[in-house]
């Protein structure tokens, strides 16, 4: 899927029309490529006051061999042009700390490079000590969302939100905020801190190796994504999909040397199957990506119960069904990572979507209720959103729609399937402990639902 | 209410009869259903010796008949060697016609309804019934109710040169709009089921039914027809290498292994079996060959369900052993309908599978392999042709007669039909 307006604002007469006409700009997003450096350029950190999470972002930025400079008394100069501003808000007691926002980024904010990156990380709120420091911590969202909207040329702004002494799962959610494999994620809010240990870092090319995953519609679009990024990752994936794509599916897992698992997820003993499957063929499952999903759009009042059902049955009673019993069957390995895909439609609503919305909220349902009980048992449990992904399914949105749909976010265009499976990397990633409960828009900051 | 305590009698398998098989648009390519039904019913006459016998009844039926044989098996025994008081009626149940028509007429006898039927199918695909187009249909209809010459001048002239277009019958299930092939592909790929069983499947089943012509297994259950004295299709000299040569027809791309080589061709062709008391063959000089002792039929949903449209008997198989107190394995011979090489195998497979027999059929263990020696040894489908409605009467006079040489035992039948049905049986003696 091509978006072509986009290719027409890089043009030469495409820039002078959308520059003298005030249309929409959308910088082609950079994204990570294999063997590329986490930041491409030098990275300023701030914070209020040194606490031990400006430590960890300090060391994370320097075990991944990224070029950074501490801004002294929280005061940056305007001279440098930077890749990436994270700047450490965790520390803020009350209000009164606030102002240290406006005056660590308004000096340097203008020259944030292409495709820069702003990383705010804050104290979860719930878990403040004190109403006033719950006060203002709860206050940097605003001030994230709004800068997100506020800075141009692809860049992007987040926040993540650091439960008390869990700085050392900061991590894994830093490189991948920093980085442009968080492309097409913008105005989110992650929060980072459950129970569970971190384990010591493996080979920082293959985060995933002696991982298994299983991704569901792995035949295209975003699945074959996924499907791909979590095996250049190291991961083993056993890709599963309708028998009417066997021979999509066998292209993807041939290439990524998966495994393939013909089924349709909504069969009464799918469930099962996927569990023998993974324990006969790879011993375990560590990674489990619920991502084949169908839409049938019609308005409720034209709505027929088989369509209804339809989509229920393949977006969210499937991946319920099969997270239950994966976790009954013990297939499951210690520290395995469930991520569901939900919609900005799950969040939003969205005209003639009744059914599909209702599937993906019920997506964001299913980590919330299942997330607690999962950490007691070593497990985790998250959800993407994505937003307007160019895929086949979206180039078949009626043309306006469909250009409202990419134009109406901060980045002003479409995400692509590989910004929804860096994502869902980040998810599996055994460093990203701390991660539990998160649903993640990968939407460029959308309008809708926001 | 009057006292009825009927005694269940044994339903004798007397004899059966045959003709050949021909290709689609070969041979019996001017023949049609009446001609085929009536030369297989009068050769089973002449062997029984039944000639001018009026029959307890006669039940057979076409999967694809034209409309104005809507009284196709009545007008076949008026036109036949048996007497014209002999009464007689059709039945459909797409590839299961046959045999469902055994059951019922066994039933019958079963009951004390009856002393002796004959149950029969014949199908032809290339004497199709091409129809008119719905369209035009509808304006002749029209045209027809019209009263004066200016109305039905009127209701002629809104007719376009597309209304013309005839509707052929096609081989797609109505409800997916998918081929029967086309499902079958499905099936095979969830299951797992390779080329090359597929092919080894096909070979053994030319083999097979050469071998029982070699043998003149064959003589006295076929009439020759229109100078066929043999299967159109039968390979003698098919070879797995040849086999694996042949290029996939359904499914596409890598993945797609079903071939015209491990697939049913269209044919045509007819059967019937003459079923009836021990009391009644005795009194007419004829030695039962088996006995037809217990049936099911089963559906599944291959719409909105998950299972493939071909994998109904895989349901009816276990619930007919659960009735009959019998394991999967209490077989001397399988007479598993080949309407594709794959159904056969993924029909095996899943019952040998413990998810399958536990989450769908909700076995505790799974129903097990069967000796593959044992498996349609006298050539299936595959080899013989599949003419619908003609398969169940084949299958259940060569299981008969088989069971009768061997001198006793026992045979199981299976034939998966259109609309994701089974009907299933079991043929002692």
């Amino acid at each position: 899927m091509t978006d072509r307006y986009q290719g027409f604002t890089q043009s030469g007469i495409g820039r002078f029309v959308v520059k003298n006409l005030g249309l929409p700009d959308p910088t082609p997003l950079q994204r990570w490529t294999d063997g590329a450096p986490l930041v491409d350029g030098p990275v300023l950190v701030g914070s209020v006051t040194g606490t031990e999470v400006s430590k960890a972002i300090q060391a994370t930025l320097a075990d991944a061999g990224v070029q950074f400079s501490v801004a002294s008394e929280g005061v940056a100069s305007s001279e440098a042009r930077h890749k990436a501003l994270v700047f450490d808000a965790s520390g803020m007691e009350s209000t009164a700390d606030l102002t240290a926002l406006q005056r660590f980024f308004s000096p340097v904010v203008r020259q944030l490079a292409t495709c820069g990156r702003i990383v705010v990380v804050g104290t979860t709120p719930e878990l403040a000590q004190t109403p006033r420091q719950r006060i203002a911590q709860r206050a940097l969202e605003g001030f994230t969302r709004s800068l997100g909207k506020e800075t141009k040329r692809g860049g992007t702004v987040n926040l993540v939100y650091v439960a008390p002494g869990a700085h050392e799962q900061l991590g894994s959610t830093l490189r991948f905020l920093v980085s442009p494999k968080s492309a097409y994620v913008d105005g989110q809010v992650v929060r980072v801190g459950t129970d569970l240990d971190v384990p010591a870092t493996a080979d920082p090319a293959a985060p995933l190796a002696g991982k298994v995953a299983l991704v569901t519609g792995a035949g295209r679009g975003i699945g074959e994504a996924i499907a791909k990024t979590l095996a250049r990752d190291g991961a083993t994936v056993i890709g599963a999909d309708v028998p009417q794509l066997a021979n999509d599916l066998h292209t993807v897992i041939t290439g990524i040397d998966g495994s393939e698992l013909l089924l349709d997820i909504t069969a009464v003993d799918a469930p099962q199957r996927i569990a023998a499957h993974a324990q006969e063929t790879h011993g375990g499952l560590d990674i489990v990506v619920h991502n084949a999903g169908i839409t049938r759009d019609k308005r409720l009042a034209n709505m027929r119960t088989d369509v209804w059902d339809a989509v229920l049955n393949v977006n969210l009673r499937a991946p319920e069904r099969i997270t239950e019993h994966l976790l009954e069957s013990g297939v499951l390995r210690p520290g395995a990572s469930i991520v569901g895909v939900a919609s900005i439609s799950g969040i939003a609503g969205n005209n003639g979507q009744t059914n599909y919305a209702t599937s993906k909220a019920g997506v964001i349902g299913l980590v919330q209720a299942l997330a607690p009980d999962l950490e007691s048992k070593g497990f985790r449990i998250n959800a993407v959103a994505p937003g307007f992904i160019e895929t086949r399914m979206t180039a078949k949105v009626p043309l306006a729609i469909r250009e409202a749909g990419r134009r109406m976010n901060s980045l002003a265009q479409g995400g692509r399937p590989v910004d929804v499976a860096e994502t869902i990397a980040w998810f599996a990633d055994p460093e990203s402990a701390g991660v539990t409960g998160n649903v993640v828009r990968v939407c460029g900051q959308s309008l809708l639902g926001a | 209410m009057t006292e009825y305590s009927p005694q269940i009698r044994k339903v004798a398998v007397v004899a059966g009869n045959r003709i050949p098989f021909a290709r689609q648009d070969k041979t019996y390519r001017h023949a049609s259903n009446s001609d085929m039904l009536t030369a297989a019913i009068d050769g089973l006459v002449d062997r029984t010796g039944i000639a001018g016998e009026e029959l307890g009844e006669v039940v057979a039926g076409a999967v694809l008949k034209h409309s104005r044989d809507w009284n196709l098996v009545r007008e076949v025994v008026l036109g036949s060697k048996l007497a014209p008081a002999t009464p007689a009626y059709d039945l459909q149940q797409a590839c299961g016609t046959g045999l469902e028509a055994a059951i019922l007429a066994g039933n019958k006898i079963a009951l004390g309804q009856t002393e002796v039927a004959i149950a029969g199918g014949v199908d032809t695909a290339s004497d199709a019934p091409i129809s008119l187009n719905d369209n035009l249909r509808n304006k002749l209809l029209d045209v027809n109710r019209a009263r004066t010459a200016a109305d039905r001048l009127k209701a002629l002239s809104r007719i376009r040169p597309k209304d013309i277009v005839p509707e052929i019958p096609r081989n797609a299930e109505p409800r997916t709009g998918l081929s029967m092939g086309e499902h079958c592909a499905l099936t095979t790929l969830e299951w797992g089921i390779s080329r090359e069983a597929q092919d080894e499947l096909a070979y053994r089943s030319h083999k097979n039914l050469a071998a029982a012509y070699e043998r003149g297994f064959l003589e006295d259950l076929m009439t020759p027809f229109l100078g066929l004295t043999k299967d159109e299709n039968l390979r003698a000299d098919s070879s797995v290498e040849k086999l694996a040569k042949l290029k996939p027809v359904f499914g596409k791309g890598e993945t797609a292994t079903m071939t015209a080589g491990n697939s049913t061709p269209l044919t045509d062709g007819a059967s019937a079996v003459l079923l009836s008391t021990d009391e009644w063959a005795r009194a007419h000089g004829l030695q039962p060959l088996a006995y037809l002792t217990h049936s099911q039929t089963a559906a599944v949903d291959y719409v909105k369900g998950n299972d493939g449209l071909l994998m109904a008997p895989a349901y009816a198989v276990p619930r007919m052993l659960a009735r009959a107190g019998l394991t999967l394995q209490d077989f001397d011979y399988y007479e598993i309908h080949e309407a594709f090489a794959a159904q056969v195998l993924a029909t095996l497979k899943a019952w040998e599978d413990p998810i399958f027999c536990k989450e769908r059929l909700g076995l505790d263990a799974p129903l097990g392999e069967i000796d593959r020696d044992k498996l349609n040894v006298n050539g299936g489908s595959l080899a013989a042709g599949h003419p619908f409605a003609a398969t169940g009467g084949r299958i259940l006079a060569g299981l008969a007669k088989q069971l009768n040489e061997a001198g006793g035992g026992r045979g199981l039948i299976s034939i998966c039909a259109a609309g994701g049905q089974g009907v299933v049986a079991i043929v002692e003696k």
